[in-house]
């Protein structure tokens, strides 16, 4: 019979491992998935998780004049990569404080359009010194959107994980109703969509040649300090420690409403802030689909991330190639986008099931008798 | 309002389906965020079946194969190897989209035949509470049916008290000699296959057809009813029947000339969830009265 058996301290080797295996574990059962459905599983793997490493190396190697065109991809990658490292570094704090935001999607959607309605109402010709208060105003529509649950769990207990869930269909309906509405441009043709934002709100492409824009920065600038709060303040002790042992938090004077405020107008405001900027660098008006369900996948980022603001940087590049893998497969192997989908939660199951073994060995033992 | 009505609890069989899954679930001690994903699988597998074999009994069982097979997935990993069982669940539900999606793309398109209604002469159609009340396909039926067998087993049955003892106490449960992982996996795979119905009423009579992500959130809706009934499967029905009469909002109410954008009434589900949580959550009595003091907790048999 195989048990658990604890172990007198948590691996710390494992903690760093886990991730690594839960990938490799991930690309095993997907070469698997690949070869059922009929495709040659290491081509279709390659296509999925290595295209942009090999277009990346390209580009190292190659030299001057010949290796721009091959930046494209790996700059995509980052691009996919910003929003998910934004909302989940915000999420790897909230989830420490075991405060349940799942509403990421519905905050990353407000943040879209509060800051869209800064854009849309700003006077032609506006400076590009608007572009902070742009970004600020997203900040502000994801808090406002996260404050929803925290209130309703502060005062009245209400489970934050179904209220902030649900004020995403709610989001999604209200964005719905503003582009075929209010925010309508009126030549669009009749499509439900709003006027092209000002070349002052668009986030600065930092690479000629590609897409990779001024959010790359923001994004690592928000992950190290977060890494720092969590590691090196009074703050970030307290979300610990409410998190890990709310009893004791309350001895030592931490007040648990005070973190669940906190931390859900943190990982909203961040996830408002990378709504904002998805919308600017790369749709740049708005319109009923804007990649909310980075959301969603932002969620397995801060897991992948150990819950660790720094390691949601890795987590994000890693969720965001299986993005931009499954735009290559559609067109290369004709796989459904939904593939992308399984191979995201398939990541997430094995890595829950890899991190037991940070905090237990795996014994044979035989059935005991009597 | 006979309409109303009739549409009313036609929406009310896919949640209550759910719900009452999740509810012997959760009174085991364990909370599955996947219901969503066991949802759509079972939504898929049935449309599948159904659209191969021809016949509804095979789908019906089939979804609930599929949400059960699902729930294993979760169980193995949430319960054997002790993982944090809400990441697990959203993890679930991740998988099920993808998964549902690409079971289902080879049927989006494709309508079938809605699971036939029970006709009984005059009884059926001759009088408003007939039509009302005996004009509903079988899985209206079985959801009431489990309702009542779920009510029955959880407080007339030892195994129910088992169930319940566990999921307030698992170390007392395991030293009563309750075996709190089996009981467990039961419950989780028992709400695995009551998601998988609910998804397959969606697909097979509710909108007879396979649509990506068809279950539009009803697998959260199902674990907020699950809240709002404080555990407690009597007052899951009432509740499944009072949201589905919101839900009917967004269909009637341009119908009935309600001066309201069409997004606003589709919002409707989701802000009552929001409210009715509220009003239970608010009276820390109620809820903690019933709710399983387990719930969510992993548990290792120390020996």
């Amino acid at each position: 019979m195989i048990v658990l058996e604890p172990r007198p301290q948590p691996s710390r080797a494992l903690a760093l491992l886990s991730p690594v295996i839960a990938i490799g574990l991930t690309l095993l059962a997907g070469g698997i998935l690949m070869a059922l459905m009929g495709k040659p599983p290491l081509e279709a793997l390659r296509i999925y998780f290595f295209q942009p490493f090999e277009e990346l190396w390209m580009w190292i190697t190659l030299p001057e004049g010949e290796r721009e065109m091959w930046l494209y991809t790996p700059a995509e990658v980052i691009v996919k990569a910003i929003p998910l490292a934004l909302i989940g570094a915000g999420l790897a704090v909230c989830f420490r404080a075991n405060v349940w935001n799942i509403g990421a999607a519905g905050q990353y959607t407000m943040g879209a359009i509060i800051g869209g309605w800064f854009a849309l109402s700003a006077p032609e010709g506006a400076s590009g010194l608007l572009l902070a208060p742009y970004l600020i105003a997203g900040v502000l529509g994801g808090m406002a959107w996260a404050a929803i649950p925290a209130f309703l769990r502060v005062r009245f207990n209400a489970n934050e994980i179904l209220v902030s869930l649900m004020l995403t269909y709610v989001a999604g309906y209200l964005l719905d109703w503003l582009v075929r509405g209010a925010f309508k441009d009126p030549l669009g043709f009749g499509f439900p969509q709003s006027e092209d934002f000002q070349d002052a709100f668009i986030m600065p492409v930092l690479v000629e040649g590609t897409r990779l824009h001024l959010g790359v920065v923001v994004a690592i600038l928000v992950a190290v300090a977060l890494w720092v709060m969590m590691g090196r303040t009074m703050k970030g002790f307290e979300v610990r420690v409410i998190g890990a042992a709310p009893r004791a938090g309350a001895f030592a004077g931490f007040s648990r409403d005070r973190t669940i405020w906190f931390v859900l107008l943190l990982s909203g405001g961040l996830a408002g802030l990378a709504g904002a900027i998805e919308v600017s660098a790369t749709v740049q008006q708005l319109q009923p689909q804007i990649s909310a369900e980075y959301g969603f996948v932002a969620i397995i980022v801060a897991f992948l991330g150990r819950l660790n603001p720094l390691g949601a940087l890795f987590g994000a590049v890693i969720l965001a190639i299986s993005y931009i893998g499954g735009e290559n497969a559609q067109i290369l192997l004709q796989l459904p986008k939904a593939v992308t989908g399984i191979f995201q939660g398939m990541l997430l199951f094995f890595l829950l099931g890899c991190d037991t073994l940070i905090r237990y060995r795996i014994r044979l033992m035989r059935p005991a008798r009597g | 309002m006979e309409n109303f009505i009739i549409s009313m609890i036609i929406a009310a069989t896919p949640l209550l389906l759910a719900a009452i899954g999740e509810l012997v679930t959760e009174r085991s001690g364990v909370l599955n965020l996947g219901i969503e994903g066991m949802m759509l699988m079972g939504a898929v597998i049935a449309f599948a079946v159904a659209n191969s074999t021809g016949s509804s009994a095979l789908a019906i069982v089939a979804g609930a194969g599929a949400g059960a097979a699902m729930a294993l997935i979760f169980s193995v990993i949430a319960l054997s190897l002790l993982a944090n069982q809400p990441a697990t669940g959203l993890a679930l539900t991740i998988f099920g989209v993808g998964a549902s999606g690409l079971i289902g793309q080879g049927f989006v398109g494709i309508a079938l035949d809605p699971l036939s209604k029970l006709s009984i002469p005059v009884l059926s159609d001759s009088t408003a509470l007939g039509r009302i009340l005996l004009s509903h396909d079988v899985m209206v039926y079985l959801a009431l049916a489990l309702a009542a067998g779920v009510t029955w087993f959880l407080y007339r049955t030892r195994a129910g008290l088992a169930l319940r003892a566990v999921g307030d106490n698992h170390d007392s449960g395991h030293a009563l000699g309750y075996n709190v992982i089996a009981i467990r996996y039961m419950a989780t795979l028992f709400g695995g296959a009551c998601a998988g119905l609910g998804g397959a009423y969606l697909s097979l009579a509710y909108t007879p057809m396979w649509a990506e992500n068809m279950t539009a959130g009803r697998g959260w809706i199902a674990l907020a009813l699950v809240v709002f009934a404080t555990w407690r499967p009597g007052r899951l029905v009432a509740g499944a029947y009072l949201f589905a009469a919101v839900t009917q909002l967004q269909f009637y109410g341009q119908d009935w000339g309600l001066p309201v954008p069409s997004q606003f009434l589709a919002m409707a589900p989701y802000v009552a969830t929001i409210v009715a949580l509220v009003i239970i959550s608010r009276d820390v009595n109620l809820t903690k009265a019933n709710a399983p003091a387990c719930i969510g907790k992993p548990f290792r048999a120390e020996r």
